[in-house]
């Protein structure tokens, strides 16, 4: 039994780390968030020239072909820096394509993927923003060559930068999932601000859309888009993982420094028990996330059971942490000048991504009482 | 990451799962409390010991197996899976025993390795004090030599066994003029010798499976010390480390038979479609299952001979945390049925009432917390 990250995977995540903390610092970050997309097409090349945005696509898609363990160490790193972007949206897109079984189609887009020329996001949500990809309304239009699309998508992921996005809705009875271009006729993209600004969120229009492909339908596309969105999700547990390691050493180190009458803070009990829930928070998270990780790769029975008790555990601890972290650090935690609201709003957005806690306590539920 | 069990872990597993069908006793069938149930306890220990099941960590020239913590785990998840009769001289075995066969002597190790395994002979733990409990090392029992004896004085308290043990690994003051951790001795004490007294205490669940011990001018020889006079404390340390080594254990199986019950119960009663019920039930899946990935992964690192990281220290919290959650989800779903003490359901209301302790025995969530901010996180001593 080996539960831990092996040398290779610890070497990845330090090329990772060493990486970004010189092209994306943050001070980088803070001057991303400012900006209408937060994508920096510098950084975006250089991941690219790594392989990390290919990390899990097969070989055949140009791909590196590594497993969801590479996935959490890779994203963990990138979780510490609040990297910007859309490597997230653009992962979970890709990797839907590739477990799509429509091999044209991804054999036509991935590649371009893979080598950086091409960007891909994923459209689910709708007004009831539930990411239970059952309930959604938007229905497509069978126009013989060609798909329709005319509804609303919500929550979209760096549409804005995407080329093309996966628009996720139903074909008659099926739940189908149809291509299109972002720049095609009808598409309009409009902003969501939202409160990690790091990661932009979209509303997207499709006014009679009419040049859509059908990546797949059926029970293919329900499979494929639970398998993107497993493996998804690991790489969002490994980010807050990784931030939740940022918020413990920044205030830690703190706790050290900060003197309030005349000893540092971090010998009073009442602030060491702080951080020592911050520890058994982050400790535990990253049990939970590394299991997760692993059950994903061998493709284990208890795969989906793995990926929903992770995403629930570490989307509570992440918020936890956060607020302990704050905590400790006082007035100064509080302001914008300091690092923590990065990591404090990276962590809300990570928690509502792919459904919160309840929602995957309901999924656990259906598992664990219905026998599902 | 590779949490599948190797060839030779699995032929344990599956040797030891036939050896369980075919020599597991029968549940006991009368009062626990009894003098009969201590015999039939004692039973089971001697089988265990003489299938080779005991002392799996222990090096063989004492009588173990020499085998890691894995088998142990290997073993412990079992025994729970099979709802196997606890082991009555698990304290000795767990704790004192692998410390005996570290630091005692060739004399010490002959005399009482064998007989422990066997549950020939029982043994307590003697070190919290009334006055002694998180601080353990301002203890005040005090050991005064005489010739080749020690004359000792004091009390300990919440000694689990003590009622039904034949020896105690005793800590106590040889030297109250150093500093408080240098003048501790641990004496290993006959508790038949003249002026030791046992009183029960009753605990909140009503049982009373631990102690107050007196001491009253009781001889012990000096041939009986533990390591160094005065060097007492390593001996203790080292005896704690055996003891949160085997904590992860089989606590999540236990745990899952417990969430298998509730979710019984709220089938029964007709709420496992009610959304609040699945949130705990899904609330409880989730922190047994998390619980059992850190005990895999403070697991893998001791397998390695590594000693165990965070994840050591904070299992304990996780798992005293998770099991107070889960009585009270377990009460709120049994509604008035939880506060019942027999019939329907589980004892529900004993598991309340006894979970109160988990926070307490084996190191309080506080000192827990004061340890990992000095220790791990390198904060300053708040004390």
């Amino acid at each position: 039994m080996e539960f831990d990250l092996s040398k290779p995977q610890k070497m990845l995540q330090d090329s990772v780390r060493e990486f970004l903390s010189r092209h994306c610092n943050l001070e980088r970050v803070r001057e991303l968030m400012e900006t209408p997309t937060a994508y920096d097409a510098e950084l975006w090349e250089g991941l690219t020239d790594q392989g990390w945005t290919a990390l899990t696509l097969p070989e055949e898609y140009e791909g590196l072909g590594l497993g969801a363990v590479d996935l959490v160490a890779v994203t963990e790193a990138m979780g510490s820096f609040t990297m910007p972007g859309p490597f997230v949206s653009n992962l979970w897109a890709a990797e839907l394509i590739a477990a799509s079984g429509n091999d044209a189609f991804a054999r036509e887009v991935l590649p371009g993927v893979a080598d950086g020329e091409a960007k891909v996001t994923v459209a689910l949500l709708e007004r009831g923003a539930s990411w239970d990809p059952t309930v959604g309304e938007l229905a497509f239009e069978d126009r013989g060559d060609s798909y329709g699309i005319t509804g609303e998508k919500l929550f979209v992921s760096d549409a804005e930068v995407a080329d093309s996005i996966l628009v996720v809705g139903r074909l008659g009875e099926e739940l189908a999932i149809v291509a299109v271009a972002r720049d095609a006729a009808g598409v309009a993209v409009e902003a969501m601000p939202a409160m990690d600004a790091t990661r932009k969120l979209y509303r997207v229009n499709f006014d009679s859309v009419s040049d859509g492909t059908l990546v797949a339908r059926g029970d293919g596309a329900e499979e494929a888009l639970d398998r993107a969105t497993r493996l998804a999700i690991v790489a969002v547990c490994g980010e807050l993982v990784g931030g939740m390691q940022w918020v413990l050493d920044t205030t830690v180190e703190y706790a050290k420094t900060r003197e309030q009458f005349g000893r540092p803070i971090g010998s009073f009990q009442a602030v060491q028990h702080h951080c020592a829930d911050i520890l058994y928070f982050l400790e535990s998270a990253r049990s939970a996330a590394y299991y997760a990780a692993w059950a994903v790769s061998v493709d284990d029975e208890g795969a989906e059971s793995a990926v929903s008790v992770a995403k629930a555990y570490c989307s509570d601890a992440a918020r936890e942490v956060g607020n302990l972290g704050i905590q400790v650090h006082g007035g100064i935690g509080f302001t914008w000048e300091h690092d923590l609201h990065l990591f404090y709003k990276r962590a809300k957005s990570d928690e509502i991504l792919f459904g919160d806690a309840t929602f995957h306590r309901n999924r656990i539920a259906a598992m664990v009482i219905d026998g599902e | 990451m590779d949490l599948t069990e190797s060839p030779a872990e699995q032929a344990f597993r599956e040797e030891l799962r036939s050896w369980m069908a075919a020599n597991a006793p029968a549940p006991f069938d009368g009062d626990t409390h009894s003098l009969e149930y201590v015999d039939y306890l004692r039973t089971w220990q001697r089988t265990l010991a003489e299938g080779g099941w005991l002392g799996i960590t222990w090096p063989k020239e004492y009588g173990g197996r020499g085998l890691s913590p894995v088998e142990q785990t290997i073993f412990l998840e079992e025994m729970a899976k099979a709802k196997a009769p606890p082991i009555i001289g698990g304290v000795g075995i767990g704790l004192i025993g692998p410390t005996i066969a570290m630091i005692g002597t060739e004399k010490q190790q002959e005399r009482f390795l064998a007989k422990m395994l066997l549950g020939e002979e029982i043994w307590a733990q003697g070190f919290s004090e009334p006055n002694a409990g998180s601080d353990l090392g301002s203890l005040s029992t005090r050991a005064v030599r005489d010739g080749d004896d020690f004359i000792v004085n004091g009390q300990k308290t919440w000694t689990s066994y003590a009622h039904v043990s034949d020896w105690i690994f005793l800590l106590v003051r040889t030297d109250p003029e150093v500093h408080k951790y240098k003048g501790i001795t641990c004496l290993l004490v006959d508790m038949k010798s003249e002026g030791v007294s046992v009183r029960p205490l009753r605990m909140m669940s009503g049982d009373a499976a631990f102690n107050e011990v007196f001491f009253l001018d009781v001889r012990v020889p000096v041939s009986n010390v533990l390591g160094e006079i005065n060097g007492g404390w390593n001996v203790a340390i080292t005896a704690l480390m055996h003891e949160r080594a085997n904590l992860g254990g089989a606590a999540h199986v236990m745990l899952s038979q417990f969430l298998a019950g509730i979710v019984r119960a709220a089938r029964e009663l007709g709420v496992a479609d009610d959304p609040l019920v699945r949130q705990k039930i899904a609330h409880a899946h989730l922190g047994l299952e998390v619980f059992h990935m850190t005990s895999s992964r403070a697991l893998s690192k001791v397998g390695k001979g590594e000693m165990p990281g965070p994840e050591g220290s904070i299992l304990k919290l996780f798992w005293s945390d998770l099991n107070q959650r889960m009585v009270q989800w377990a009460e709120e779903i049994l509604g008035p049925y939880g506060q019942l003490s027999e019939g329907v359901f589980e004892p529900f209301s004993y598991n309340y009432l006894r979970s109160r302790g988990n926070s307490i025995e084996a190191g309080t969530d506080e000192v827990l917390k004061n340890t990992i901010a000095y220790r791990v996180l390198g904060l300053p001593k708040s004390y």
